[in-house]
């Protein structure tokens, strides 16, 4: 035998895996690409270019739409976190009291029901609220956000909490220090890492949704993902392109200081 | 003495009190915008369909049976409605198509990063996870420019020479499930993942101590160990493509519908309120009872393993 003997080796695995890595960035690469194509054309190379950049840029209906995305992106990743936080510390750290279970299944509801069903739940609860109350902005789409956002703001918030060290929040008592005290100058501090991971995974699950906002939004309130599915429709030029390569950065921005945070450990 | 064991019990009620003060705004939230408003769903499947949308507020079943039964217009009687039941059927098969191959090509991925040394391990992992937190409409959208008859897939096969006119891939249910198993993959491959991590590499040398192969190790050692794992990937990516809206609307263009495109029509050109409340309520029982299996084999599955 030439090399040593391997026991994790499976035959084949690598190539299946490698191959996998390739097809999921492939399609992603191309769209990334073409989005610099100086043509028309979202497959045929014509050379680069920024004008596909510039004119989603100039296109008011664009940045109308992401101005709106940020705007309720904002509000409910803020009031997911701040209720998640709550939630996270209610449901911690504790001995199994009666409707613990409870708040763990109803926390996490909005991951177990399909969201074209919840959706249409909102469709309906909504525009009776809408000809009731004659209010039609954008607080709808920013409480609808912000309940399936407080689910992802949980889970970190909630593993932070839990590989927290109650030692210190005990010597803070000891020390007689209030509740509030104990809680402002030790416990969030050390949870500080936590929660603004909970706040990015919140804003990111907010800017990508597609489902809800599209069944919610009243007339003129679309945010870029459902004017993005509203385009697909018609003929796409490399702007949808540029706009999707944006958007890619922004998530991968966002995403990689998560990992950061997430991974250091203190 | 009876005394402190009061004041204890206080504090503990106390306590908990505090507790649900605390969690009022995620369960208040949560019950306004996601959980309250299914019972509205539930209470509309039971009404009669308004002349422009919404409801009349009278009891009526019809919602429920036109969800596999249609009423012939002439002479009332009613027969299996087939649009209904192909699209059913389209949902379940596709679904379940999409969960086999994520599986078969989500395993060897995670089994690749779970054996990678420690140190590139958090590198692989991130490389998966990057497509699953970015928006779902710009995956579809890029796995429609590979597959279209102008797009990648194509333009390489003609220019090989392989094939003389464009295969049509794009509004098929071929389309669909090569969608779907794209955007859910990362669902399979993370909890795989997760139960590989904690694979104890000694029962495999063991395994092969006893001159098992390797396939042999693979069949009887690796993949009964990490059947939580299996379990919790297979259910991640089932649910999500049994209620797809997105991949099926841009991807099947229109004429191959899955349950989420039909429950949409009914509150947009179809007009008929009550049976999109009764399909959405069809769609969230099979989901319940996915999820169900799901906690009974997992339960399992951990006693067994644990």
């Amino acid at each position: 035998m030439a090399s040593r003997f391997d026991i994790r080796r499976q035959t084949g695995f690598p190539t299946v895996a490698l191959f996998c890595f390739f097809l999921l960035y492939l399609p992603l690469s191309v769209v990334v690409i073409f989005a610099f194509n100086s043509g028309t054309s979202i497959a045929v190379w014509e050379g680069f270019s920024f004008r596909w950049f510039v004119q989603a840029w100039s296109n008011q209906q664009v940045v109308d739409a992401s101005i709106r995305s940020v705007q309720i992106a904002s509000v409910a990743a803020v009031i997911a976190t701040v209720a998640a936080t709550m939630a996270a510390l209610a449901t911690t750290r504790t001995r199994p009291y009666r409707g613990l279970t409870f708040k763990y299944a109803f926390i996490n509801q909005p991951l177990m029901v399909p969201e074209i069903v919840t959706a249409v739940a909102l469709l309906i609860f909504f525009s009776r609220i809408k000809i009731a109350t004659g209010y039609s902005g954008l607080g709808y789409l920013m409480i609808a956000h912000a309940a399936f956002c407080i689910p992802f703001a949980y889970l970190p918030i909630r593993a932070r909490l839990e590989s927290m060290d109650t030692a210190l929040e005990t010597a803070a008592a000891d020390l007689y220090a209030t509740p509030w005290q104990a809680f402002r100058r030790v416990t969030l501090p050390l949870l500080w890492p936590g929660i603004i991971a909970g706040l990015m995974l919140a804003f990111v699950i907010s800017l990508d949704d597609v489902v809800i906002t599209e069944f919610v939004k009243s007339a003129g309130q679309d945010t870029l993902p459902t004017y993005m599915l509203g385009q697909l429709r018609r003929v796409v030029t490399p702007e949808i392109n540029a706009i999707s390569t944006a958007f890619l950065g922004i998530s991968v921005a966002i995403v990689t200081v998560f990992f950061l945070i997430s991974r250091k450990k203190t | 003495m009876a005394s402190a064991a009061e004041t204890a019990r206080k504090a503990e009620r106390d306590d908990i009190r505090k507790r649900w003060l605390l969690s009022a705004p995620a369960l208040l939230i949560i019950f306004f915008a996601a959980a309250g408003p299914l019972g509205i769903v539930i209470v509309y499947s039971f009404l009669e369909p308004g002349s422009y949308g919404d409801v009349r507020w009278s009891f009526s079943t019809d919602a429920w049976v036109s969800v596999v039964l249609q009423r012939d217009i002439f002479d009332e009687t009613l027969s299996i409605a087939d649009a209904h039941v192909a699209i059913f059927w389209r949902s379940v098969t596709l679904s379940l198509a999409t969960t086999v191959f994520a599986f078969i090509f989500g395993f060897p991925t995670a089994y690749f990063i779970a054996t990678r040394p420690e140190r590139t391990r958090a590198l692989w992992l991130f490389l998966i996870t990057i497509p699953f937190w970015t928006n779902l409409l710009i995956r579809t959208f890029a796995i429609q420019e590979v597959i279209r008859n102008e797009g990648l897939f194509n333009i390489v096969l003609l220019k090989l020479g392989l094939i003389s006119t464009p295969i049509q891939i794009i509004y098929t249910d071929t389309a669909i499930m090569i969608g779907m198993i794209y955007v859910y993959l990362p669902l399979m491959v993370l909890p795989l993942y997760a139960s590989m991590e904690k694979l104890d590499f000694r029962l495999v040398e063991a395994g092969y101590d006893l001159y098992a192969t390797r396939f042999q190790v693979l069949r009887r050692i690796i993949l009964p160990m990490v059947k939580p794992g299996i379990v919790a990937g297979s259910i991640l990516v089932f649910i999500p493509s049994l209620g797809a809206y997105v991949t099926p609307r841009i991807l099947g263009g229109g004429r191959n519908l899955m349950l989420g495109n039909l429950i949409e029509l009914q509150f947009g050109q179809g007009r008929n309120w009550p049976l999109g409340a009764s399909l959405s309520i069809t769609l969230l029982i099979i989901v319940l009872a996915a999820l169900l299996i799901y906690i009974r084999y997992a339960g399992t599955g951990a006693r067994n393993h644990g």
